[in-house]
């Protein structure tokens, strides 16, 4: 277990600034994962991590220890790489020791390691396997088996998952947890799949175009996203996001969606008046009578049933999209009209100029509260 | 596999036929030429049925060519020893300097680095001719005329950027993500080059050692202008078989036979290599 800290970094190439000034602090033991959309830079700043690419600006600490001049095979991480990244000529068994045979550890004892660590990952059977006669579920366990097996104290993962078929995605997302947190290292783990975000880390940082742009537990980006873009990152199906100009009436901050008025949570007082967006999270929506106070006509234009749950395309009177979703067996509109009411204190004003999430006023004073 | 009709196959294989003999007959034709005496060469009609007889490669053997004029000393032994010696020397020597300057090229861009590359890729287009008289005179000033190291050196002018540029592609092809994880594992720099790059680069490296080999065994100019008799390649030693009594095309087809057999066993056991080798070279920049 170790700490990481990233200052200040910056990495260009040519003209191009990947990295903007980023920093970065990773605790000890944490699993911290690295969400964003191809070309976030998310694979550079791990990297440069590792040592392999060097900052053009910025430092890189490790267990408080400044690693930004030291070489990549001194600083002691392990890192899986999304494209795996074995060594064609050796076997599985040499790919997996190749950390350990460069501490120049004695034969046996490099022997029960690789042993070790690839029983864990199922794939002791095939260790005598070249790269190119291991299947691609078997190739992934072989890369995270020599990313593991020296017990580094900081584990890099770039997007082990992205190059395996679903259903092995599916039980890895399962495994990893426990396997990560049996090995106890601080875990830095590169992502493009919200849920796997979700269901991995500690933490998330996300990251666009070069800069973090919300660092927080899983529960706290997906209930404040920081702004639009994060929002829409985050979920499936994405977040509706609808053009609206917040009013203020007697009872608070309210909305008009098709002339019926949406109670939103408190905001403070220059939230009205100006063009703002309202996300509503397709799960806080839901089909009602039309007697049902609040109730929004529509018109029900397709219906995707998916596994766990259904989502449904309707229409508003003006023509603009919502996306509902409901647990899957619920009933619901197939076709035409219907009604849906939605809840306005679960749902985000954003500024539309700037796409930043609007502080709710009552979730300040609570957090006031409680820092106090 | 596509379906051929029997027209097509059978045009298909006249064409083949066609390529066939156009390049082999004078490989076939120099093969009998080479059991002939001068007289049966000579003859007119020209004629396949002939009695064989191994003078031709016993007069290079022993080094003693009789000709109408008397005995001539024919030193195409020591020839050819020479050609196995420049040419293998030349390769090894560029081999050690152009593998690891390809892996620089390859793998660090550094300022200028195109330019150095390309420089010495130029070497290849400039003719030979350009640069002989100055090579020349350099060779007396420094003594390096007439000396194995000094041929070693010029033929380093056909070797060196073949190797380098034909490797360099091959270690490009290589995934810098595999040399970083071996990095990350805890090597340094140079094990990494040895265990990883160098094995992957293997065909590669094989394939352009080949053609360096072939490319030094077929140079003519710089051997006939820098070196004389007892260091000369078969290349050159060939023009002794032009003598005041005639040309002797019995032994000058002899010694194009024993010449021409290293190399083209050479390339015939290792084409596949070979093929890949050009074609990578030639498309990666």
């Amino acid at each position: 277990m170790t700490t990481l800290q990233l200052k200040n970094i910056v990495k260009r190439y040519k003209s191009q600034t990947v990295l903007d000034d980023l920093t970065l602090d990773v605790a000890d033991g944490e699993r911290l994962v690295l969400f964003g959309p191809s070309g976030a830079g998310k694979t550079v700043l791990l990297r440069l991590v590792a040592g392999v690419i060097e900052p053009d600006e910025g430092r890189v600490l490790i267990g408080g220890e400044d690693m930004t001049d030291v070489d990549a095979e001194h600083r002691g991480v392990g890192m899986a790489f999304q494209n795996f990244a074995l060594f064609p000529h050796m076997s599985a068994f040499d790919n997996i020791a190749s950390p350990l045979t460069a501490t120049k550890s004695p034969k046996e004892k490099i022997a029960a390691g690789v042993q070790k660590v690839a029983k864990l990952l199922k794939i002791d059977h095939v260790l005598s396997h070249h790269p190119k006669a291991l299947s691609n579920g078997q190739k992934q366990r072989t890369a995270l088996a020599r990313a593991l097996v020296g017990s580094p104290p900081l584990l890099l993962l770039d997007d082990p998952l992205r190059n395996v078929d679903a259903k092995l995605r599916f039980e890895m997302r399962l495994e990893l947890p426990r396997l990560l947190a049996a090995e106890g290292a601080t875990v830095v783990y590169v992502t493009q799949d919200y849920k796997e975000a979700m269901a991995l880390g500690d933490r998330i940082a996300v990251m666009a175009a070069g800069r973090i742009r919300q660092v927080g537990t899983p529960q706290e980006i997906y209930n404040a996203p920081a702004d639009i873009e994060i929002a829409r990152l985050f979920g499936d199906p994405t977040i509706n996001l609808l053009d609206v100009t917040p009013q203020r009436g007697g009872e608070g901050v309210f909305v008009e969606l098709s002339n019926v008025r949406v109670r939103l949570a408190d905001y403070g007082g220059d939230v009205v008046g100006r063009q703002r967006v309202l996300g509503l999270r397709p799960e806080t929506i839901s089909f009602v009578d039309a007697a049902a106070p609040g109730a929004i006509p529509v018109t029900v234009e397709a219906e995707t049933p998916l596994n766990e749950k259904t989502v449904t395309l309707a229409l508003t009177a003006r023509g603009r999209e919502i996306l509902v979703s409901r647990p899957a067996g619920t009933p619901g509109p197939i076709a035409g009209p219907a009604h849906i009411a939605v809840n306005g204190s679960q749902a985000f004003l954003f500024d539309k100029a700037s796409g930043v999430l609007l502080p709710r006023a009552d979730l300040a004073a609570k957090r006031n509260g409680e820092a106090a | 596999m596509e379906t051929m009709s029997p027209l097509e196959r059978a045009l298909r294989g006249l064409a083949l036929t066609l390529v066939v003999v156009f390049f082999m007959f004078p490989i076939f034709w120099i093969f009998l030429m080479s059991f002939q005496t001068n007289e049966t060469i000579l003859a007119i009609p020209p004629s396949v049925i002939f009695t064989p007889t191994l003078s031709n490669y016993a007069a290079l053997i022993t080094g003693k060519l009789q000709t109408a004029a008397g005995t001539l000393d024919i030193a195409f032994m020591s020839n050819l020893g020479n050609s196995i010696f420049l040419s293998v020397a030349s390769v090894a020597v560029s081999l050690v300097l152009g593998v690891p300057a390809a892996y620089a090229f390859a793998r660090h861009k550094f300022r200028g680095s195109e330019d150095i590359a390309f420089t010495l890729l130029s070497f290849r287009f400039a003719p030979p001719l350009l640069v002989l008289l100055p090579l020349t005179q350099y060779f007396q000033w420094l003594g390096l005329s007439n000396t194995y190291f000094g041929l070693i050196w010029v033929y380093q002018l056909i070797c060196l950027p073949l190797i380098l540029w034909i490797v360099r592609g091959y270690f490009e092809d290589i995934s810098a993500d595999v040399e970083y994880a071996y990095r990350i594992a805890g090597h340094s720099w140079f094990a990494t080059f040895r265990k990883i790059a160098l094995p992957l680069a293997g065909p590669g490296i094989a394939a352009a050692g080949l053609l360096a080999f072939i490319f030094a065994w077929n140079n003519f100019v710089f051997a006939l202008v820098l070196a004389s008799a007892d260091k000369q390649p078969v290349t050159v030693g060939a023009l002794a078989f032009v003598t005041s009594s005639g040309i002797q095309y019995g032994q000058i087809a002899a010694a194009i036979v024993l010449s021409v057999t290293p190399t083209l066993a050479l390339a015939l056991y290792a084409q596949r290599y070979l093929v890949e080798g050009l074609s990578l070279g030639a498309v990666k920049g």
